[in-house]
């Protein structure tokens, strides 16, 4: 039995990393060959189709596009989010735990029902096509689950800290910026990093609220078939690199998400 | 110098937790709050430092009125049950941010951070975070912070609470040390009758938001003026037996228990309230008498032996030096010293301590 230890972790790994691994092959094949033959890894290798995204400005511009807005929610979702999450753990005011939970309800509709609303709003306003709208409408999911988040973290933060700073003679401003925000880089770097991917993979409201300036790289991905045809390996190549943004933050963040865990708001 | 509470009151919605309260705290003194978690003793320091507001009366220091006072603008230090300390700073930043937000110089800075960190031994661990450190530093750390500033008022809230035993003692002993020479008033609260004892200076006993008595704590403790501060005063809890007084003769209503007495009280009915350690298992005083029980606990406490035996239909508790076992259901007999006895009348007033 314990000679087979290793059977179960590496059959699990195998599964997880089959898709990814077949969309890597894929990214490194010409589309002829995706199409034609069944092959488990290049027979042809080539990097033309990343050539292509990193050359062609009707695609590199789709991954421009997608962190300008998911970079802007993050920062205007976080921003907002922080004196929400510090009234909700410090303060008792009418409604207060109503409110907290209404904060989770907007996360029970599907974004589907907000695309006809935000497209006809953002139009009227004039922000139809811009980075803006799309960061200003992935806030409609992102502050409401970064309220939840911090409201976590702060609350575990006892609220003595907040008195022993002004007994020391601290402002509000100075004790908030000085000593409680770095008090909570953790939760902070967790709430950035779930906003962050939120955002990344959100594609129904990015496509919807956006045309040709603000084009997110999943829109320009969906776009199966182009005049040359089919181009499997190009789709691929794109594909892959839309993981990477995501994997190099989750390679900063480990280390915080165990401890989200623990505190069990994430 | 005095800081001075008048009329004080605090509601939370319609839940009364400080009961119209008057207390007057001299300069170079040391106060102890005394009273049991829920006393109020938590709400009266934060309206003290000026962290609440009070929902009625009024707060005078110096002769000012300070009740609108922010607390950033009175001159406070408080330390905390929970071990506060900020955890992105290190222990010097720690120590010196009082001082720092002040605009003191850093020379000067560094030199009284310096003589408290050497005053509570955190000299070694002055370049580290709280968080690396165990709990007794990390209180002495929080004290060094409070003590650092030249506050005219330093509020403890029961600040040995959290710690392990051994520590508590320790630190203890080094408290009234750390404020005697300086040139303001303490207000130290706690829910343990030894602190108080240890510590000395005044008390005031604290029940359900009301301050039942206040004085220096030695004449609290001998004299308290009723029984619910004599209770507050005592842990473990005190022994309240019903007697009757005919003459010279005392004695127990539960049981045939007689003493004499030259109180002068007239003859009838009266409380006694008899301290723990004041029933042991040998003869203490001149005056013991002999009371016989039945064993319901009996459990060691570091040298002491604390018995818990049932006379009449009462349970009494006794506390002895020394180690001394006895076996539960056994019958056994004990000595209680007539001397340190407190009578109260039916009430519960204070009539006579011999």
């Amino acid at each position: 039995m314990k000679k087979f230890k290793w059977l179960v972790p590496t059959i699990y790994i195998i599964f997880l990393m089959l898709p990814i691994y077949w969309l890597l092959n894929m990214s490194f094949k010409t589309t002829t060959e995706i199409i034609n033959t069944y092959t488990l890894w290049p027979q042809e290798f080539t990097l033309d189709n990343y050539k292509k995204i990193f050359t062609d400005s009707t695609w590199y511009t789709g991954y421009l596009n997608s962190i300008y807005y998911v970079v802007l929610n993050t920062f205007i979702s976080v921003a907002a989010a922080l004196p929400a999450a510090y009234a909700f753990s410090r303060y008792k005011f009418l409604g207060d735990k109503h409110l907290f939970f209404w904060l989770l309800t907007n996360r029970m509709a599907p974004p589907a029902v907000f695309a006809l609303p935000f497209f006809q709003f953002y139009s009227s306003v004039n922000l139809f096509d811009t980075h803006v709208a799309v960061a200003l409408s992935h806030c409609l999911f992102n502050i409401p689950l970064a309220v939840w988040i911090l409201e976590g973290f702060m609350s575990s933060v006892p609220k003595e800290l907040d008195e022993t700073a002004y007994v020391d003679g601290y402002s509000f401003w100075k004790f908030f910026f000085k000593i409680f925000i770095p008090t909570i880089t953790a939760g902070i770097g967790i709430t950035m990093f779930f906003c962050f991917m939120f955002s990344w993979v959100e594609l129904l409201l990015a496509k919807t609220l956006t045309a040709v300036a603000a084009k997110p790289i999943a829109a320009t991905m969906t776009r199966t078939a182009s005049t040359s045809g089919y181009e499997l390996g190009l789709l691929a190549a794109a594909g892959s690199l839309t993981i990477v943004p995501g994997a190099i933050v989750i390679y900063f963040v480990r280390n915080y998400i165990a401890k989200g865990f623990a505190l069990g708001r994430v | 110098m005095s800081l001075e509470l008048k009329g004080i009151e605090k509601k939370i919605g319609e839940e009364t937790h400080i009961y119209s309260t008057d207390l007057k705290f001299e300069k170079n003194t040391i106060n102890v709050l005394l009273g049991s978690t829920l006393a109020g003793k938590t709400t009266l320091m934060q309206i003290m430092a000026g962290l609440d507001k009070p929902t009625k009366g009024e707060i005078w220091f110096n002769d000012q009125n300070v009740t609108g006072v922010k607390v950033q603008k009175r001159n406070v230090s408080m330390v905390y049950q929970q071990f506060i300390n900020y955890p992105n700073f290190t222990v010097k930043q720690n120590i010196a941010s009082p001082l720092k937000i002040t605009g003191i110089d850093n020379q000067e800075i560094d030199q009284r951070v310096s003589k408290v960190a050497d005053l509570l031994k955190l000299t070694p661990m002055l370049d580290k975070k709280p968080n690396e450190l165990s709990g007794g530093q990390q209180q002495r750390t929080a004290l060094a912070r409070a003590l650092v500033k030249d506050s005219d008022l330093i509020l403890l809230d029961e600040p040995l609470a959290n710690l392990d035993f051994k520590l508590r003692e320790e630190l203890r002993e080094e408290l009234p040390k750390l404020f005697k020479d300086r040139d303001c008033i303490v207000v130290y609260a706690t829910t343990e009758p030894s602190d108080a004892l240890l510590i000395g200076g005044y008390t005031a006993t604290l029940l359900e938001g009301k301050v039942i008595q206040h004085g220096k704590t030695l004449e609290v403790y001998n004299k308290p003026n009723n029984l619910d501060s004599a209770k507050v005063f005592s842990d473990p809890p005190m022994n309240i037996a019903n007697i009757n007084k005919k003459g010279e003769i005392c004695s127990l209503l539960a049981d045939n228990v007689t003493w004499k007495t030259n109180l002068n009280l007239r003859d009838g009915n009266y409380k006694v309230g008899i301290r723990p350690h004041n029933i042991t298992t040998y003869k203490e005083g001149k005056n013991s008498i002999e009371i016989s029980g039945k064993v319901l606990i009996s459990e060691l406490s570091g040298s002491e032996s604390m018995i818990h035996f049932t006379n009449g239909d009462l349970n009494w508790v006794s506390l002895s030096e020394g180690i001394h076992q006895k076996d539960v259901g056994e019958e056994t007999k004990l000595f209680m010293n007539s001397d340190e006895f407190l009578y109260f009348d039916n009430n519960d007033r204070l009539v006579g301590n011999v």
